[in-house]
């Protein structure tokens, strides 16, 4: 019995030890990515094959929330990489001087020209509005606004989808965002702290429409066969999202950092994307997308360069607020 | 301690008080510390969203308190079958993530609700729940179970001798009401209003969802904006100063209308009542009705989704149950340990600032107190490791008020009662606690301490900020379902929450109802 306790005990140290050998990379990302229906778990089994290392992902709440983490942190932060920002964070996310640049190129499969250096995406999706097949599809905002379809959308204060509507709108309609929130205002119901807050209450039934992706329907048709959601294209245009990644400039493992950043735009990364994340994957993995993701090269991209989006937002949020509040 | 001698020291207390008050402030120091720059004033949007706030918080407090005294009442006087299996549902509604609650509500309220869909029936609209008026029935709907067992329990505590003498004495139901009901209240609805204000005062996703949209800004999600949107702490740590003080100004009102008197003591024989009969057996069965009714539908259409989605069970389920039932169990144990000698404190007359202290927990905003832990805590130790004890303590902490409103008024009658004899007697210290305050606090002892588990496995609380992935809570896990399309996953998850938060509750608050005939 002694025998056994110790011999556990050395292989308890022995094993603690091997562990400790492998350098730790850590990736603070967005909460839904780590879960177990997130493509966390499958990607770091797939990286661990080969980076003789242990990833560890750190999950804080979503985009916004990370961004944050990573400022409170500055650069005294364990993170390596950090990765769940978006085109709508990466301007005040270059401005706190805390990313590296990555140096990593690909064959991108965004509808946009990818420039930037510092930052590497890894999927991307259109905002859009997610409704149910036998209503009647409004063709775009103007249209929708003067429908009588009820719409749930997000708190751009509060959630990453909302600020991508805010920023859609202005996107598409400049100087008239507010006239088309003040047509809108009487469609909406409600507007919920997050994405999962609106989407809950559209299935529902408590709206006809919820702002969501053009992915959704995506979701509902591979894991549900259901074929009655559908996220109807607007003429003007849908507003991006595109997620990115990024290196800290203070990390203590920049090689495996730029390992992983590489790893992330091949295969083993990207065909994990679509079924798990329910994007598009950034870089078009070999099979394809799977069956049941819409065709969207038909759809004109809309896209607010990062360094400008921190003017134009705070100039939207004041014009949602207005016409909202009366 | 100077003044007159007491069988409870106030020591223990008063260092209870100050670590909590400790815990709240040095967190919001250190969000204050960290801000960079100049903070602006409070704008415009800002004094909007406290008016918005405290208007929200005020009605919400007003109703839940004045519909619980009927229903509270009616509970006392009647004995009926599955009396105390109904009393120990109403507390569920209070227990559930506010998404989960949320969606039970809209699924009777809503545009496509149960009620709207009778409407359509006779051709009616379907009804308008979004709103200040949406806002308020879903804090109506999460603190009338809280106000009517704080009010309930006041009626326990009117000696049954009093009631007995009242009935020998003829006193009709008039008389009762003047001489022992009226005092009563008087003593227990201050606290239940401030309790309330201060719970809805730092609502936010119940505010926003119900409240139609940015109209109905609370000061919460102004905070949000600031930290997640300017990132500008000071602005951040500033409203949730706001939070506070309007919090203690209902605490100090509540504080200040209190009466310190109660009772005389009784023996602690059972409560009967001879002035129940006639018209108001109809009135209380109305009571009764309605309000299981109101408490009942949301809870009934939580569980017919949640059956529904039950099977399959996803994977980690297990996990995140043995997670948040540590949790639970963890602080409830850190309350108990706070709130007895807290109680006990301020119960003694001048030192009812002790639950003033304790009230702070739920006053300041949890994102800017859960930043200020992380910035405690982060650079000594990664925070993640400390996911599942700060989360216990937070949840303790904010348990902490409930439970002080549910003891303080018992501790101040058994020092009323025993005090002096046990002086006499030369029993201090622990005897007292083991012969006298333990023995006959024990229905709010496991009340308090039922309704802290059970709080603390719904709370979605300061664990995003801390949690690593393994280390989810069933709020937490049920979130991230959503997050991942899985609402039918999620809606049964929820319903296990709910199961499990008030079999939980059950058992602590059974445990202390044994034998105690209330």
């Amino acid at each position: 019995m002694k025998h056994l306790t110790i011999s556990a005990g050395l292989i308890a140290c022995a094993s603690a030890a091997l562990a400790e050998d492998k350098p730790v990379l850590t990736v603070y990302t967005y909460d839904s990515f780590v879960s177990d229906w997130g493509p966390g778990p499958a990607i770091e089994a797939v990286f661990e094959e080969t980076c003789g290392c242990d990833l560890q992902f750190v999950a804080a709440g979503d985009g916004a929330a990370l961004l944050s983490r990573v400022k409170l942190e500055g650069a005294r932060s364990d993170a390596d990489v950090v990765l769940g920002l978006d085109n709508n964070l990466m301007g005040e996310a270059t401005d706190t001087g805390l990313f590296a640049s990555a140096g990593i190129s690909a064959d991108y499969a965004l509808p946009v020209a990818w420039k930037d250096e510092t930052f590497v995406p890894f999927d991307w999706g259109y905002f859009a509005f997610v409704q149910n097949a036998d209503a009647p599809a409004p063709a775009n905002f103007r249209e929708l606004a003067a429908s009588d379809a009820k719409i749930v959308i997000q708190d751009p204060r509060s959630s990453t989808p909302g600020l991508g509507l805010l920023m859609w709108v202005k996107a598409a309609y400049g100087d008239e965002a507010g006239a088309i929130w003040s047509e809108l205002a009487d469609n909406i119901v409600t507007v919920t702290p997050g994405w999962s807050e609106a989407y809950g209450l559209f299935l529902e039934g408590e709206a006809d429409a919820v702002l969501s992706y053009t992915t959704s329907p995506a979701y509902h048709i591979i894991a549900e066969e259901d074929l009655t959601k559908i996220a109807p294209t607007f003429d003007e245009g849908h507003y991006m999202q595109i997620e990115v990644a990024g290196k800290l400039a203070a990390t203590d493992q920049p090689e495996l950092a730029d390992a992983f950043l590489q790893f992330m735009v091949t295969d083993g990364f990207q065909s994990v994307i679509p079924t798990t994340n329910w994007m598009y994957p950034a870089v078009m993995p070999e099979g394809g997308l799977p069956e049941g993701f819409t065709d969207v090269s038909g759809v004109k991209p809309l896209v607010i360069a990062p360094a400008d989006v921190k003017a134009l937002r705070d100039e939207a949020l004041a014009e949602w607020q207005d016409a909202l509040s009366r | 301690m100077a003044g007159r001698a007491e069988p409870v020291s106030p020591r223990a207390g008063i260092i209870a008080a100050l670590c909590v008050a400790a815990v709240i402030l040095g967190a919001l120091v250190a969000v204050i510390l960290r801000a960079e720059g100049a903070t602006a004033g409070l704008s415009r949007a800002n004094w909007a969203a406290i008016r918005f706030t405290t208007l929200q918080a005020a009605a919400s407090a007003a109703i839940s308190v004045l519909l619980a005294i009927p229903v509270a009442r009616a509970l006392a006087r009647r004995r009926f079958w599955g009396r105390r299996g109904l009393i120990t549902l109403l507390g569920a509604p209070f227990i559930l993530p506010v998404i989960v609650a949320v969606l039970g509500l809209l699924a009777v309220f809503g545009r496509a609700g149960w009620i709207s869909g009778v409407l359509g029936w006779v051709g009616l609209e379907p009804i308008h729940i979004y709103g200040l008026h949406g806002v308020v029935l879903a804090h109506v709907f999460f603190n009338l179970p809280l106000a009517t067992r704080l009010i309930l329990q006041g009626w326990q505590d009117i000696p049954g001798e009093q009631m007995r003498l009242a009935a020998q004495l003829g006193a009709d139901p008039g008389v009762t009401q003047r001489l022992l009901e009226w005092p009563m209240l008087r003593r227990v609805v201050p606290g239940a209003l401030a309790i309330i204000f201060a719970i809805c005062l730092t609502s936010f996703a119940v505010a926003l969802t119900l409240g139609g949209g940015p109209r109905a800004t609370t000061v919460e999600l102004a905070i949000y904006q600031a930290f997640r949107f300017d990132f500008d702490l000071g602005q951040a740590a500033m409203l949730s100063c706001v939070q506070i003080l309007l919090t203690g100004v209902a605490a100090i009102i509540a504080l200040r209308v209190e009466p310190g008197g109660g009772f005389a003591a009784g023996s602690g024989i059972a409560l009967r009542r001879w002035d129940s009969g006639g018209a108001l057996v109809v009135q209380d069965a109305i009571a009764i009705t309605l309000a299981a009714l109101f408490l009942v539908l949301p809870l009934a259409a939580i569980f017919v989704d949640g059956v529904a989605g039950l099977w399959p069970l996803p994977s980690g389920l297990g996990r995140a149950v043995a997670t948040s039932v540590s949790v639970a169990l963890i602080s409830t144990a850190l309350l108990l340990g706070m709130a007895l000698p807290m109680a006990a404190t301020a119960a003694i007359p001048g030192r009812g600032w002790v639950e003033g202290a304790g009230l702070l927990g739920l006053a300041a905003s949890p994102l800017v107190i859960g930043t200020g832990l992380f910035l405690i805590v982060n650079p000594v130790i990664n925070p993640s490791t400390l996911a599942v004890p700060v989360t216990a303590l937070v949840n303790a902490v904010m348990a902490l008020p409930f439970a002080l409103r549910i003891l303080v008024p018992r501790a101040r009658e058994m020092r009323a009662a025993h005090g002096r004899l046990a002086l006499s007697l030369r029993m201090r210290g622990w005897p007292m606690w083991r012969h006298v305050l333990l023995p006959r606090m024990r229905p709010q002892i496991g009340f308090s301490a039922g309704l802290t588990a059970a709080l603390s496995m719904g709370d979605l609380g300061v664990i995003t900020l801390f949690a690593d992935p393994q280390m989810a809570t069933l709020p937490l896990y049920i979130f991230r379902l959503m997050g991942a399309y899985r609402m039918e996953s999620a809606a049964g998850v929820a319903l296990i929450l709910l199961v499990l938060s008030v079999s939980m509750f059950w058992i602590f608050d059974r445990g202390g109802r044994r034998n105690a005939g209330a």
